[in-house]
């Protein structure tokens, strides 16, 4: 998805969201859904809420448009509590996505996208010129504002609900489970052009899953909550899975944790292997004397920039020289930005042990094997030292 | 004319006291003659009615029932069946038994053919479609299960269409009763004669009649209702509360 | 009472009053429908039928206005929902010639009573269909709305009645159909209407087939009219069902 003007016009401020021992008991429970729930959401991150099913995840972010009235305890928003808001009011200014999407039936898409923008007067070129920009922003055509929301399919509707919660520019937004009804390929992409919109707006979100991995791959922070609404523990992604609170969220974050882990790193992150390089014209007896006690136990061949042209069989080494096409493609190629988990599942899908990684010019830097992800995985270092370098992949 | 010109005097009260007087104890006619009135004629009356009307609808249930099954289990007809519903709410029960009296005849026989032919449309719209409503996943799975065409309407479509094929019935049946009010047009005394027949039993039979006919239709709807609720899967009653609550 | 349905048409007694004599001649005998006869004579239909008119449309128009008050009210307070359905569910239940003579002592003969009887008769079926409309529109969409701060009274009417309009229009459609045909039975209570022409001048002028026909005739082709128009309404106020979906 493009990100143009449209995006970096936006100007609604994102506003810090605050929960102050936030208490929901439904009317006839015995016991609260939300107990005491205390989180600071600082502007412009997000911020996911991630736990079992029934744990009071959606709950707790309903409190924050007023959906669900508050028991005991505040949200604040900017520096407002809620409590002092008239609900509609409030809700105008929030963003609200649901899993089942409710755009309205009966209207077109531009103007289910138009809703907020209606409700607070604008005027109604203002509104549909508004439309037609955020159809651009999310990736439609601006033809499709005339359908109905029927006339779309699933992704395209889930595209649209995001739309809509964006028209009255709202500085927080509220998204619960926006993805879960999507098949798993088209919620990869949801999530990716999510986060690609997010980088330019800025905005303060509220994230329900009950997913860890998205929770992982969507949040600044997350907060996993165990039954009862209670907090178990609120923690950027990195810090949850190399220290998780306690057995509650060792056990929902995964035995595979460490393995999640590789979502939040990249290749530059680990130190590679060194395979015995070739230049091509290089005498072969000179490379066969490297490959004795090498790393890696196959030579690569490389052109006057450094950059892999293959790996040298027994067939290329038994020449005079260097050849300039060995026989054997150097690929998959990976490059050191690229994630720890994209990169194992490159070399998994390759079926090959050993894979070449360039820097940012393509120039060799060393090499990936299945063995040092295998080695790191089994490492105290992946579950305990925080690597500087972690930062959130970006798609 | 046997309409009533109702003297606007007599007070509400007054009116319907004169036409309860009138079903329990006997009067002179209006006009010259005998008595009239008395839960002797109005059981008379009321047995011609029931049983008539009863026998039309037994005779259309036996008659349409099978075919909108048939129809709604092979999910065919659904045109035939919906027009036919809607042609029956298009014609008027007087014109059925005025066209009746004027081309056919009268007396009993023709009066059941025409109560009959009005209790047809509902009857074999809504087995149609109550048939046809049954989730395809539930009768998939008893073919699934080895029944046979005839164990999958038994056993599955119908248990599971008795509300909307008992709506059906009870639409008929109240059509029936309501048609059989006029049935004295063509000779047959049902409770209908004390309305008809202003210049025999005055402005409290009128009355008194409407009162009858409407307590028949009541009752008679109170029944089947009983009735659908025995018929009903506990399964499907459980679902269609769950539903309304939810609502 | 079949006993005074002796053969004379009152009616066709004046002289000069037809134009043809064997028209004339076919009225005497009532062994046939009497078309030429029916055609030339056509003005006296015209007043029944604007009648019969009358008392459909009034009364289906009082029955969407006073049903969709009580929707209003029984979306408020939903305790009032089951009562609602109870009472027009009672009222449907009577037959429609009982109901119009329950009324007589009330509201007296003539056009009122049969407004009254036609009108309760529409509320069944039109509000059991608003409230099956309402019923069905989507939770998510509900739930969006209020989401984006509609208030209660935003919702109802911008989101929930118009998604309830298809519903709707299927229960006028019904419900003017019927009523078409019941209001025939309104000659009992004095309201005139094309009742008139089948009872008062077919059945009991001596079963006059003529009037017979051409009364049930043109109250039949008034409910397929009235079903006609209500297709094109249906296809006009809901075009997001008339498209196709993915
Ligand atoms: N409207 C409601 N009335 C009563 N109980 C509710 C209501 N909504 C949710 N609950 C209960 O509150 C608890 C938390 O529900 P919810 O917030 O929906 O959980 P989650 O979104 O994490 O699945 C559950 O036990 C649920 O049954
Ligand atoms: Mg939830």
């Amino acid at each position: 998805m493009e990100v143009g003007t449209a995006a970096r016009q936006e100007a609604g401020e994102a506003l810090s969201v605050e929960f102050r021992e936030a208490t929901k008991r439904y009317p006839g429970a015995d016991r609260d859904a939300v107990e005491r729930l205390s989180l600071e959401i600082p502007a412009g991150d997000i911020c996911v809420l991630v736990g079992p099913s029934g744990c009071g995840k959606t709950t707790a972010m309903r409190m924050a448009n007023r959906m669900v009235e508050i028991t005991e305890g505040d949200i604040v928003i900017g520096d407002r509590s809620v409590r002092d808001r008239s609900p509609a009011e409030l809700r105008r200014e929030i963003g609200y996505v649901i899993q089942q999407i409710g755009l309205f039936p009966h209207r077109t898409i531009a103007q289910n996208i138009a809703t907020v923008p209606g409700l607070i007067g604008w005027d109604r070129a203002r509104a549909e010129a508004r439309a037609i920009e955020l159809l651009e922003l999310i990736g439609l055509e601006p033809e499709l504002g005339e359908r109905y929301p029927a006339q779309l399919s699933g992704g395209q509707q889930q595209r649209v609900g995001v739309a809509r919660a964006l028209a009255a520019n709202p500085g927080v937004m509220l998204m619960d489970e926006p993805f879960g009804a999507v098949d798993p390929i088209n919620r990869e992409r949801l999530q990716n052009e999510f986060l690609r919109l997010q980088a330019d707006l800025g905005k303060t979100i509220l994230f329900v899953t009950h997913d860890i991995d998205e929770a992982i791959k969507m949040g600044d922070r997350i907060a996993v909550m165990r039954i009862g609404g209670r907090l178990a523990q609120y923690a950027t992604p990195a810090e949850l899975l190399m220290a998780p609170a306690d057995g509650f969220v060792e056990d929902f974050v995964g035995a595979d944790r460490a393995l999640k882990r590789l979502a939040l790193m990249r290749v530059s992150d680990i130190d590679l292997w060194q395979a015995p390089l070739a230049h091509v014209g290089q005498a072969t007896g000179e490379v066969r004397a490297k490959l004795h006690g090498a790393e890696v136990p196959y030579a690569l061949a490389i052109d006057s920039e450094r950059r892999p042209l293959g790996w040298l069989s027994d067939a290329d080494l038994r020449q005079e020289t260097v050849p300039a096409r060995p026989d054997t493609s150097p690929d998959p190629v990976l490059d050191e930005r690229d994630v720890m988990r994209d990169a194992l599942s490159d070399l998994l899908q390759a079926e090959t042990r050993y894979a070449p990684v360039v820097d940012g010019e393509g120039r060799i830097a060393g090499v990936l094997s299945v063995e040092i992800i295998s080695e790191f995985l089994t490492s105290d270092e992946a579950l305990t030292e925080e690597h500087s370098a972690a930062e959130r992949p970006l798609g | 004319m046997s309409v009533s010109a109702f003297n606007p005097q007599a007070s509400v009260f007054d009116s319907f006291s004169g036409a309860v007087d009138f079903i329990f104890s006997p009067r002179d006619e209006v006009g010259v003659g005998g008595e009239v009135g008395g839960l002797g004629q109005v059981a008379e009356f009321l047995w011609t009615h029931v049983w008539i009307s009863a026998l039309a609808l037994a005779v259309a249930v036996a008659l349409t029932l099978p075919i909108g099954v048939y129809l709604g289990h092979r999910g065919s007809g659904e045109l035939l069946a919906v027009a036919i519903g809607n042609a029956g709410r298009a014609i008027p029960e007087l014109a059925l038994i005025a066209l009746m009296i004027a081309f056919v005849g009268v007396g009993v026989l023709n009066v059941t053919i025409a109560l009959l032919i009005l209790g047809i449309p509902p009857i074999l719209t809504n087995a149609f479609v109550g048939i046809r409503q049954v989730d395809r996943d539930a009768v998939e799975a008893a073919r699934g299960v080895g029944m046979t065409e005839f164990e999958v309407i038994a056993r599955v479509e119908l248990p599971l269409a008795v509300p909307t094929i008992m709506g059906g019935v009870r639409t008929a049946a109240i059509a029936i009763i309501a048609t059989a009010t006029i049935a004295p047009l063509a000779g047959v005394l049902t409770l209908g004669d004390f309305i008809l027949n202003f210049n025999v039993y005055g402005d409290d039979g009128l009355l008194a009649g409407a009162i009858l006919v409407a307590l028949l239709a009541l009752v008679v709807e109170l029944l089947l209702a009983g009735l659908q609720r025995l018929l009903t899967p506990r399964g499907v009653m459980l679902q269609r509360e769950a539903a309304r609550a939810a609502a | 009472m079949v006993g005074a349905l002796v053969s004379v048409v009152p009616l066709a007694q004046g002289d000069g009053f037809f134009r043809e004599r064997d028209e004339a001649d076919c009225v005497q005998s009532n062994d046939t429908v009497c078309l030429d006869w029916a055609l030339d004579n056509a003005d006296r239909y015209v007043s029944p039928t604007l009648e019969h008119l009358l008392l459909v449309g009034v009364s289906v128009a009082a029955g969407l206005v006073i049903a969709l008050g009580l929707s209003v009210l029984s979306h408020r307070r939903r305790w009032l929902m089951p009562a609602f359905l109870a009472t027009t569910g009672v009222i449907y239940t009577i037959p429609s010639i009982a109901l119009f003579l329950l009324l007589l002592p009330i509201s007296g003969r003539g056009t009122t009573t049969a407004l009254i009887a036609l009108t309760l008769y529409t509320l069944q079926i039109i509000y059991r269909n608003i409230v099956t409309g309402l019923a069905n529109v989507p939770d998510a969409a509900k739930d969006a709305g209020r989401g984006m701060g509609m208030t209660d009274r935003q919702l109802f009417w911008r989101v929930e009645m118009p998604l309830a309009v298809p519903e709707i229009i299927a229960g006028l459609r019904i419900a003017t159909v019927s009523t078409v045909a019941i209001a025939t039975l309104a000659v009992f209570a004095g309201a005139g209407g094309l009742g008139d022409v089948i009872y008062t001048e077919g059945v009991q002028a001596g079963v006059f087939k003529t009037a017979i026909v051409v009364g049930s005739a043109i109250a039949i082709a008034m409910a397929i009219a009235f079903d006609v128009v209500y297709i094109g309404a249906q296809r006009l106020l809901s075009p997001w069902r008339q498209v196709r979906p993915v």
